[in-house]
């Protein structure tokens, strides 16, 4: 909807801008996003990204390798601390997959017109954040080559699972989680496909892009149960993706550890999540405009709407942090207030000042329009987010394990070079198969902004 | 002799689209399809169907989800393979409910893809009327309307003539093989064609 308020200053006017810019027709739109998968001549950008991308997968796939060899002694993980970086990447990504979710589900349901030109990029990058995601409990499996015993399958052993273990539920959490956000993405794919492959000139893309479209050919009663079908779904992920972090945060809670048995976790991880999900998205959405001239379909509206959700919930956030140090106080628990002023003053302070400072300090910024219409400030904000997000993970699972009851049993985790080598190189597969994504599918949903485009243009008979 | 499948009639934008549909529907065409390059809604109730199966099979995968979920649990918790830690019962069905729930979702929403491709007949590589002139642009920028021969009210002559009175771009045959092009000089010997053998 448009905004009928008179506009006060040239700054809120900028932020006001539609969701599309006027003048598009179904034709410019849908030629603008499918010239980037079409276009005969890679970027030379495009390849410097993925060339750089890759290397870092590769040092994921070495430390991996190095991995299956040793075993997970290469890690900096000792007794106390058991969990270390695994579990801190694994929540960090799971967390950064939420906002995909958020903005194709949540949105679509609360009918938010300016999700459109996002949800097929934030949908994808949830599906790469599971896989990355997904492989860190499986490689901090002491043998992970056993990671199907997670399952309830039949074994000659006659073992099940223990089913009454939030470790057990996760398994079925993130499972149900990357199959469905899969879903949810081929559906929303399939009449774009349809587009790509009437569009392609070459015949080999042709017929793969047939293929994957399922002969998709646009008739009114198919769309009409694709639509149901896509409500159904966006209703299903939305209480779905509330459970999956809800369930992660379980695996904390479950345990009596200082600092982990609380009952705000679920809330707290879930807004966390989405906190650090929006912040991922900002980071990634606002190169991709400027590189491919997309600033058409992806408005300062968009950003402008993602840093207030970042702002909403980054508040939300910071009042977590206030309420966890009030709880510690206010249990008359002496493990819980020394949880509180080993944050403060232990030997990961640093890291637990620098958490406060990005995750709770800087997001106030916010507030200000004039940086929200700043392209490149909103960014560097969004990356100092994504750093928060990941120090706060750290400072959950290791400050509370390296020093819970007895002092005679507490230990310091130092992460040595292959816990580092194994996240940088997540975040290059994570990359890699981003840059995959923008080079061969359309990353913005075609059908929807040609939807947009009628709506604006009053192409459509009345509007709901 | 050419296999005509229908008549196509193209249109710039969706409000004459509906209409058109509506016009047909009033005068009793029933056998007819509209393609869109992105979903309208009133061309569902312009074209005279409503289809609510969907939720309703959704809803039976959601509940086999649950019950799956739900019945492994307690079976393999309290018969397969019990656990006896600190007395606890072995039935412990609030432990149950965030796996339950998490299969509930995933049935259903298998079941609600897999349900929608096998309704609306895909994956189906070929169809008659991709072999309509221009039909490539139903997926970029065009509406079109197809009568189908098959619809007993459909003539060669009277079909044209109803569908150049809504004003449409362009009108053309759809042929039945992708080789015969569709000109628009070969309908008098295709209004010999019944129904026939393409009558599902």
């Amino acid at each position: 909807m448009q905004r009928t308020e008179p506009l006060n200053t040239p700054i809120e006017a900028q932020l006001a801008e539609p969701v599309i810019a006027p003048g598009q027709d179904y034709r410019s739109v849908t030629q603008k996003i499918s010239e980037i998968v079409l276009m005969k001549n890679t970027p030379r950008g495009w390849i410097v990204g993925f060339g750089i991308a890759f290397a870092l997968m590769n040092v994921l796939l070495v430390s991996i390798g190095y991995l299956f060899v040793e075993g997970v002694g290469i890690w900096g993980l000792n007794n106390p601390v058991g969990w270390g970086f695994a579990i801190v990447n694994f929540v960090w990504w799971i967390g950064i997959g939420h906002a995909g979710t958020l903005i194709s589900a949540i949105l679509l349901l609360f009918r938010q017109e300016w999700r459109t030109s996002i949800n097929r990029f934030a949908e994808a990058m949830t599906l790469f954040a599971v896989a990355s995601a997904g492989m860190f409990p499986l490689l901090h499996m002491g043998r992970p080559w056993f990671f199907f015993w997670l399952m309830p399958l039949p074994n000659t052993m006659g073992l099940w699972p223990q089913f009454r273990s939030p470790l057990v539920w996760d398994v079925f959490a993130i499972t149900t989680y990357g199959l469905v956000s899969l879903l949810f993405w081929y559906v929303g794919l399939v009449p774009d496909l349809a587009t790509m492959r009437d569009k392609a000139s070459n015949l080999v893309v042709k017929r793969v892009y047939g293929m994957l479209a399922l002969g998709w050919r646009g008739a009114a009663k198919h769309w009409h149960r694709y639509q149901k079908t896509y409500l159904l779904l966006a209703a299903l992920s939305t209480p779905l993706v509330i459970s999956v972090h809800t369930i992660v945060s379980l695996d904390f809670t479950a345990g009596i550890i200082p600092g982990w048995h609380s009952t705000m976790f679920p809330p707290y991880f879930v807004d966390g999540a989405i906190y650090s999900g929006f912040a991922m998205v900002l980071t990634l959405m606002i190169p991709l405009r400027r590189f491919y001239g997309l600033t058409n379909v992806i408005t300062r509206r968009h950003l402008n709407n993602m840093a207030k959700i970042m702002l909403v919930t980054g508040s939300i956030v910071f009042y977590s942090y206030l309420m966890e140090m009030f709880f510690a106080w206010y249990s008359g628990n002496e493990f819980e207030s020394f949880m509180i002023s080993n944050r403060f003053g232990g030997p990961y302070a640093p890291f637990y000042w620098a958490l406060l400072f990005c995750n709770a300090v800087v997001p106030q910024a916010l507030w200000s329009s004039k940086i929200r219409a700043n392209e490149l400030l909103l960014w560097i904000i969004a990356i100092i987010v994504n750093v928060g997000m990941w120090l706060e993970r750290f400072i959950i699972v290791v400050t509370s394990l390296s020093r819970d009851f007895l002092p005679s049993s507490w230990d310091l985790y130092i992460p040595t070079g292959w816990d580092y080598a194994t996240y940088i190189g997540t975040i290059g597969l994570f990359l890699t198969l981003i840059f995959l994504f923008i080079r061969v599918l359309p990353a913005i949903s075609m059908f929807e902004v040609r939807e947009l485009v009628a709506e604006k243009e009053g192409h459509l008979p009345h509007q709901h | 002799m050419t296999k005509i499948y229908g008549l196509i009639a193209e249109f710039d934008q969706p409000k004459p689209l509906i209409e058109a549909a509506r016009r047909a529907k009033d005068a009793g065409y029933r056998r007819m399809e509209a393609y869109t390059p992105f979903p309208i809604e009133d061309l569902t109730e312009a074209l005279g169907r409503k289809e609510s199966r969907l939720p309703f099979i959704v809803f039976l995968g959601g509940v086999a989800g649950a019950i799956t979920g739900f019945g492994m649990q307690e079976i393999s918790m309290t018969r397969l393979y019990p656990y006896l830690i600190g007395g606890k019962p072995l039935s412990s069905w609030p432990a149950w409910i965030p796996i339950t729930f998490e299969l509930t979702v995933l049935f259903a929403a298998f079941t609600a893809v897999i349900g929608m491709i096998a309704l609306n007949g895909l994956p189906q590589p070929y169809h008659p009327v991709f072999n309509a002139a221009g039909f490539e642009r139903a997926s970029l920028d065009k509406f079109f309307l197809v009568i189908e021969a098959r619809d007993p009210k459909f003539d060669m002559v009277e079909t044209r003539r109803f569908l150049e009175t809504l004003n449409p771009g362009n009108i053309s045959d759809v042929s039945h093989s992708p080789d015969e092009s569709a000109s628009e000089d070969d309908f008098s010997e295709a209004t010999t064609i019944g129904v026939g053998k393409w009558e599902i």
